[in-house]
C-alpha cells in the first residue's frame, strides 16, 4: 500500500471464496454472490448457513459461497430447501438461489406452493429475463420484443403471452411476509438489494417466515451486448415493466 | 474530502469496464497490455484524485478492487 495511514475499508467477505469465479464479464451473478457473502458475515450465520444452488449459471453457488450446500434438480430447489429446512428447524438457514428459467419454467410449482406454505426460507431470484447457461433462449421473463435465440424476430405476446412478474404473482397469496424486487445495474441500486436480502435473511434467522427477493441482473452474454450497455438495458428495459421496490414487509 | 485509493487485482479482473463506468470522479480505464487470462484490466490513472467512495468496488462482479481509505 502506497501511504502507511491507510486503512482497508472494503474488502472481499470472508464468505466469499478466494477464487476466481467462471462467470462472464460483467454478469450479475458475482455482484449477489458477493452480497450473500457480506450479509453471511455481517449476520455471523457461516457456520450455519446452507445454499441451495439452482441448474443454470448458478449451479456452482456453493464453489464460491463459503457455507454448506446442496444442489437441487432443475427448479426443485424450493422444494428440496423446504426439506433441508423443516429437519434442521431454525438451527440452519436456508438461502434458495435460483435463475428465471428455473424459478418461473421449470420450477414454477414449486416455487408457488413453497410461497404459499409460507415455508422459513430465503428466496433470491436472480431475473436475467433469459437462459444463461444454455445459450440465451427465451425465459419467462424474456421481454415483450425481445430477441433471444428462441426468439429470434422477438418474443411475440400472441403467442408466448407476456412476461411473468414474480413478485406480484407471489404477492397474491397470503404467507410470504416479505417480497421485494431489486436491481444490480448501479451502486445505488445494488446498496438497495444489499438491504433487501439482509432482511430477507433476518426473517429467517428470527423464524418469520418466506422471504422473496427478485433481483434484475445483467447477463450480457445471453443478450449479446457489451457489459456497460447492459446496465443501461436493465434500467431503460427491464425496470419500465419489472417495477423496482417493496411489495410487502410484515 | 476522504482520500483513498482503490487497489485492483489485474489476475482477478474480467474486464467488464463495469468500475469504469461507476467512477464518479472517472479516474479508471483500462489497461494497454493484457493479463495472464489475455483481458485488459481496470487500472486507476489518478490514484491522488480518488475519494475513496467505493462505487468501483460495490459493481465489481469479480471482487478484483480492494479500496483503501487515507486517515486525516
Ligand atoms: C430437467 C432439465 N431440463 C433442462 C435443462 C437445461 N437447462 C440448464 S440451465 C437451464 C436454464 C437456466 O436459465 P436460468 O434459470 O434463467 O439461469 P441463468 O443461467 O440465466 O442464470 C436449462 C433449461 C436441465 N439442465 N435439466
Ligand atoms: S451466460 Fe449470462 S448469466 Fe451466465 S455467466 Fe454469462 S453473463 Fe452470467
Ligand atoms: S469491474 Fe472488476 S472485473 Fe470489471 S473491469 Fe473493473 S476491476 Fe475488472
Amino acid at each position: 500500500m502506497a501511504q502507511d495511514n491507510a486503512k482497508l475499508v472494503y474488502d472481499r467477505p470472508e464468505a466469499l471464496v478466494d477464487r476466481a469465479h467462471h462467470y462472464c464479464p460483467g454478469c450479475g451473478h458475482g455482484i449477489i454472490h458477493k452480497l450473500l457473502a457480506e450479509i453471511i458475515d455481517d449476520a455471523g450465520i457461516r457456520e450455519n448457513t446452507i445454499i441451495v444452488a439452482p441448474v443454470g449459471c448458478s449451479v456452482l453457488a456453493y464453489f464460491y459461497l463459503n457455507v454448506d450446500g446442496c444442489e437441487a434438480a432443475h427448479g426443485r430447489a424450493p422444494a428440496v430447501a423446504t426439506g433441508i429446512k423443516r429437519v434442521h428447524g431454525n438451527s440452519k438457514h436456508v438461502l434458495v438461489y435460483q435463475g428465471d428459467g428455473d424459478l418461473l419454467a421449470i420450477g414454477t410449482a414449486e416455487t408457488i406452493h413453497a410461497a404459499n406454505r409460507g415455508e422459513n426460507l430465503t428466496i433470491i431470484f436472480v431475473n436475467n429475463a433469459i437462459y444463461g447457461m444454455t445459450g440465451g433462449q427465451m425465459a419467462p421473463t424474456s421481454l415483450a420484443e425481445q430477441k433471444t435465440k428462441t426468439s429470434p424476430y422477438g418474443r411475440k405476446v400472441a403467442d408466448f403471452g407476456q412476461p411473468i412478474r414474480a413478485c406480484e404473482m407471489i404477492n397474491t397469496l397470503e404467507a410470504p411476509v416479505f417480497i421485494e424486487r431489486c436491481a444490480v445495474n448501479s451502486v445505488k441500486n445494488i446498496l438497495k438489494t444489499k438491504k433487501a436480502l439482509k432482511k430477507a435473511v433476518k426473517n429467517q434467522v428470527e423464524g418469520r417466515g418466506y422471504s422473496f427477493v427478485e433481483i434484475l441482473s445483467m447477463c450480457p452474454t445471453g443478450w449479446g451486448i457489451k457489459p456497460v450497455d447492459a446496465l443501461k438495458w436493465v434500467e431503460d428495459a427491464m425496470i419500465p415493466y419489472y417495477p423496482l421496490g417493496n411489495f410487502r414487509d410484515r | 474530502m476522504a482520500r483513498g485509493e482503490p487497489e485492483i487485482n489485474p489476475e482477478r479482473c474480467k474486464g467488464c469496464e463495469l468500475c469504469v463506468s461507476a467512477c464518479p470522479e472517472g479516474i479508471l480505464a483500462m489497461s494497454e497490455g493484457f493479463n495472464k487470462q489475455g483481458q485488459v484490466y481496470s487500472e486507476c490513472i489518478a490514484p491522488e484524485k480518488c475519494t475513496a467512495c467505493m462505487s468501483c468496488a460495490i459493481i465489481c462482479p469479480d471482487s478484483a478492487i480492494r479500496i483503501w481509505r487515507y486517515a486525516g
